[in-house]
């Protein structure tokens, strides 16, 4: 069997990535899936009480403007509202893309570059959205009265 | 040497014959690195499973066709197959219940390193097995007799105790594919069988070992294994029993 060392040596290669690398005990994932299930169930109450608000009541859709917005966000149960929605929709998908990362990429770098991505997208949304929340201001001074919410004086 | 054999068999007249093609994913390194379809066309019965037409295959056709069998009757759990995409026992699977009118596709299952034709390295489906410790743990003396268990708690882990360890759910699994470091199917369900047995007192050592990023919270519940396993165990509800013990363990 003269061939016998050359092939042996082409087969053992493949096997070595299958030995598991580290144990990764914790409870990190188990944390990670139990949000998944609460906030899920949360998100549904925020984002169809949030559909409902502004598309339903009232005059629905076409009350939506720069007063109807900064009419609700004066209200600081809106603003913890929102604020909320934000945070566990960015929250939530997150962890979801990650998961589907942690799934889909084979190689180490591809999966460490594509989650470095998603972790400065949040960053960067949530950042913004929460800056936008608090920041807000609803009587910007110098702009037409008619867009205005109904409170400003001045 | 053909002369001695009276090709149809007058006995066997009764049972429906046909030809069927069987399109193996054939694979030698020895030869080459690359893995190629050959198809085999032959004369089966009714009553033949893909097992048969693979023998028929080794004896008759080609005696270098790789593949593993040992008791050839769906106990042994070392013929586990990909057939026509679904992975089977090549021993259980009746020719005319998967379309003997089209090729008939047979590869090794997935995910494992193929060692040669459809003979796969089991070695990391072990590897997982034997981490979750497949074994009775007990403390204390040695009973003097045999440890008792009320016919209700042994149904509690009875559908997990019928695995044959065929590597056909763990090879199934899409996550398993990726890159092997999930625990696996197969390896949970026997946690499963010793974590639910009141006998047993290293529940929570187990639960430990699954807890891990690559254990039961990589299950996507795409219930892949619970179709492919070929003793009916409902894989996919022991996954997620495991994972119930684990939250009421935490909160």
């Amino acid at each position: 069997m003269t061939h016998g060392t050359a092939a042996v040596a082409k087969v053992d290669s493949p096997r070595s990535p299958y030995a598991r690398r580290k144990t990764t005990r914790g409870n990190y994932e188990l944390y990670s899936w139990v949000f998944m299930r609460a906030s899920g169930v949360v998100l549904l109450v925020l984002i169809f009480g949030h559909l409902f608000v502004n598309l339903m009541v009232g005059e629905g859709v076409h009350a939506i403007d720069f007063g109807f917005v900064a009419g609700k966000w004066a209200s600081p149960m809106w603003q913890v509202w929102d604020l909320l929605m934000l945070w566990l929709a960015m929250i939530h998908g997150t962890n979801g893309v990650r998961t589907i990362i942690n799934d889909y990429a084979t190689r180490d770098v591809t999966r460490g570059v594509l989650k470095g991505l998603l972790y400065l997208a949040f960053a960067v949304v949530v950042v913004l959205g929460t800056l936008v929340i608090f920041t807000f201001d609803a009587c910007p001074p110098g702009s037409p009265a008619e867009l205005l919410p109904s409170f400003c004086t001045a | 040497m053909t002369a001695t054999l009276e090709a149809p068999a007058p006995a066997a007249g009764e049972i429906p014959s046909f030809t069927v093609t069987l399109r193996v994913r054939r694979f030698n390194p020895e030869v080459s690195d690359e893995a190629t379809w050959q198809d085999f066309t032959v004369e089966a019965h009714g009553t033949d499973r893909i097992l048969d037409a693979l023998h028929k295959i080794k004896w008759d056709e080609d005696g270098s066709l790789t593949f593993r069998r040992s008791c050839a009757h769906g106990v042994c759990g070392s013929d586990a197959m990909r057939i026509n995409g679904r992975n089977r026992l090549a021993c259980k699977t009746l020719l005319k219940d998967v379309n003997p009118d089209k090729p008939i596709t047979v590869e090794p299952i997935k995910g494992l390193p193929v060692v040669k034709d459809l003979v796969v390295d089991m070695e990391p489906f072990f590897a997982s097995y034997r981490e979750i410790m497949p074994f009775l743990i007990t403390t204390g003396n040695e009973p003097s007799k045999e440890r008792y268990q009320s016919p209700e708690d042994r149904a509690r882990f009875d559908d997990t105790t019928k695995c044959i360890l065929c590597a056909a759910c763990t090879s199934s699994c899409p996550v398993f594919w990726t890159d092997g470091q999930y625990f696996g199917p197969a390896a949970i369900v026997n946690a499963h069988r010793f974590i639910f047995d009141s006998r047993d007192e290293g529940g929570s050592q187990r639960l430990e070992i699954l807890n891990d990023k690559e254990g039961v919270w990589r299950c996507r519940t795409t219930f892949n294994c619970t179709e492919a396993c070929p003793r009916g165990i409902e894989v996919t509800k022991a996954i997620q029993e495991v994972k119930r013990a684990m939250i009421t363990r935490a909160f």
